[in-house]
């Protein structure tokens, strides 16, 4: 069948009238409800409310008022970035696509009701909810570390304050002092992240303080673009990194943040910096709503529609699916497949088959840039990786310039998919 | 655009080693005037407009010391461009075909038997070129059934609409171009040619090789007639 665009959307809207109305409330457009203005969130808002043309009342709760990416942070902490051009406001979704962008955070789900409670005391009521909350930490995960302590030892694992927090951390070491991180346990935001973080923060030191050491406690066996990463430590970093495996320790660490002490295996270390990335589980308010199964949100891959409530929607980190790293790119692409579903159930308009891909760009060092990524598709049981490809050590500089410059297109890209 | 969809046969059909073996050099030299107004060739040769072409065969694309290159022919070289007989056959013929925004503008060779000979030509310049490729016994007997219908797939453009979310976590719906190219109001032909040289291996980079490597002839169709559409 061939169709152009109005008479697709008539046909859709005819449909709709005809078929659709039980599903529908019985005044008014049908209303969608998305927590969280990420890269899920937003983009998910913002194709809704694009592709359904004002046939369906898109609210948007986001606490922040400007949002600053995750990604591309640890360039902010390499000097190639200031946090400015990480920061993005709601205004084009509120004015352009006529989405509600309100500022507050949710703190309940009534799923009988189908209503969502905010913080400052609203109710939001909603035909389909989307849940983009991202991540949080699990409690006890680093012992000593509690979120109190976040600003003796940040994780800097969400964008903003905590970046810069960090980044000022660094700046502020004695020469020769250590920065240390510990690692989390899989799964977590961003396979690669915490080790880009480890290439940024050398470079800022080689500049800035030049015989500072860095060490990491990590409790994972292997990471991502590990070989990659080490080539490039090598070749930058020499003698400055050091990273603590399972076999030697990484894995039972404990903090003092108060004392500034960081304990491998037993063995008290005094560190001038602690970046402690916790173990990670869904944002508070997937749990709140009851659709978790351990620390993540099951759902299915077809629509990203929870396991738990058809009516509910998860995207992104929050979301166990199978097999896409948790990333921005992928909450991205996982969105439009759920913008597409939500639709159709909503208006009837067309649902094409879900399709999913992801690639993750990794800064080393200046214009030494590498990705790996992969396309996936769904299966009845999750979503499943198809092929894939990651970049190569040896490569070229310029290759890995054109790679660097590559994930700058692919910011500006993606932030405009997300806020317009 | 018979021409391209020819071309675009034999790739899918017979991947690159398709070209036909030994032309004729002296034809070659005379054919060479075309392209002595901006490259030079043999002793003492140097970059003019264009850059030298001694030792062009087997060399990576994009290394003729000092010369500046366009940001399209960068692009390919840092996506893994070497000047072999097939690469050079398919510059040749249509220059922006295979690296969008080179400088050279040249509208390129129709005939294969000019190609053939020019390279024979040029091919006298390079100390080790690799074995002319024979031709793959697939490439004589093209099946011109199937081409018909590859190119003349009408795309769907609300299809178009729904997949080019994948190209737009990249690729920015505004045409704006920094680091990625823009691809929005190509001519829907041009995009369909490019996604399958993507797709056959013949344009080199990964993620591209990746996204194009899973669309149907429909799916490129309908991402074309799209990405043509739009404002």
């Amino acid at each position: 069948m061939t169709y152009n665009r109005r008479t697709f959307l008539g046909s859709a809207a005819l449909t709709a009238g005809l078929l659709a109305a039980p599903m529908v409330r019985a005044q008014g457009k049908p209303r969608v409800v998305i927590i969280g203005g990420g890269a899920g969130g937003a983009t998910a808002a913002r194709y809704i409310a694009k592709d359904s043309e004002g046939a369906i009342d898109v609210t948007l709760v986001e606490p922040t008022r400007t949002y600053y990416t995750c990604f591309f942070s640890n360039l902010y902490l390499g000097g190639y970035r200031d946090m400015q051009s990480l920061g993005h406001s709601y205004g084009t979704l509120a004015a352009d696509y006529g989405i509600n962008v309100v500022h507050d955070w949710a703190v309940g789900v009534d799923r009988d009701a189908k209503t969502v409670t905010l913080a400052g005391g609203a109710s939001l009521p909603y035909d389909r909810l989307i849940l983009s909350p991202g991540i949080d930490f699990v409690d006890g995960a680093v012992e000593g570390w509690d979120l109190s302590s976040q600003n003796a030892m940040p994780h800097a694992y969400k964008g903003g304050s905590q970046t810069e927090l960090l980044k000022a951390q660094i700046m502020a070491m004695p020469q020769g002092g250590t920065y240390a991180m510990v690692a989390p346990p899989n799964p977590y935001r961003c396979p690669p992240g915490p080790y880009e973080r480890i290439s940024m923060v050398a470079h800022t030191l080689k500049e800035a303080n030049p015989t500072a050491k860095i060490l990491i406690a990590d409790p994972k066996e292997k990471f991502s673009k590990q070989g990659l990463f080490e080539e490039g430590w090598n070749d930058h970093y020499a003698g400055m990194i050091e990273r603590v495996g399972p076999d030697f320790g990484g894995a039972d660490v404990s903090v003092d943040p108060t004392a500034m002490t960081l304990s491998i295996d037993g063995d008290v270390n005094n560190v001038d910096v602690c970046n402690v990335i916790p173990a990670m589980k869904a944002g508070r308010i997937a749990e709140i709503a009851g659709i978790t199964e351990g620390n993540w949100a099951p759902v299915n891959a077809a629509d990203m529609s929870s396991k738990m409530d058809a009516n509910i929607h998860v995207l992104g980190d929050a979301a166990a699916q199978g097999d896409m790293p948790k990333s921005g790119f992928s909450a991205n692409s996982q969105a439009k497949v759920c913008a597409n579903a939500v639709r159709g159930a909503l208006t009837g308009s067309t649902v094409f088959p879900a399709r999913f891909a992801n690639t993750c760009w990794s800064l080393i060092n200046t214009e030494d840039g590498v990705k790996v990524g992969a396309t996936y598709e769904a299966t009845e049981e999750k979503i499943a990786k198809v092929d894939g490809f990651i970049s190569q050590t040896g490569e070229s500089d310029d290759l890995r310039a054109a790679t660097y410059q590559e994930s700058v297109g692919w910011y500006d890209g993606i932030v405009a998919d997300m806020f317009g | 655009m018979w021409q391209r969809f020819f071309l675009m046969v034999l790739l899918c059909t017979a991947g690159t080693s398709w070209a036909e073996v030994g032309g004729d050099a002296e034809n070659g030299e005379a054919l060479f005037r075309q392209c002595r107004g901006c490259h030079q060739i043999g002793e003492g040769a140097r970059d003019r407009i264009g850059p030298h072409l001694n030792n062009i065969f087997d060399r990576p694309a994009g290394v003729a010391e000092d010369y500046r290159y366009s940001e399209g022919m960068q692009r390919a070289a840092s996506g893994g461009l070497i000047w072999t007989y097939d690469t050079l056959d398919d510059f040749i013929e249509n220059p922006r075909r295979l690296v969008s925004k080179t400088r050279m503008s040249f509208r390129g060779f129709d005939d294969q038997k000019d190609r053939d000979d020019l390279l024979a030509y040029l091919r006298q310049f390079s100390a080790s070129p690799g074995n002319i490729p024979e031709a793959a016994p697939t490439a004589a007997a093209v099946d011109h059934e199937v081409a018909p219908e590859v190119l003349a797939i009408i795309g769907d453009p609300a299809y178009g609409e729904y997949l080019s979310g994948e190209c737009t976590s990249c690729h920015q719906a505004s045409g704006a171009t920094d680091g990625i190219p823009a691809i929005t109001n190509w001519p829907a032909e041009d995009f369909v040619v490019v996604m399958h040289a993507y797709k056959d291996g013949v344009r080199a980079h990964p993620v591209m090789q990746m996204m194009a490597g899973r669309l149907s002839n429909e799916e490129i169709a309908a991402l074309a007639a799209y990405f043509e559409s739009i404002e």
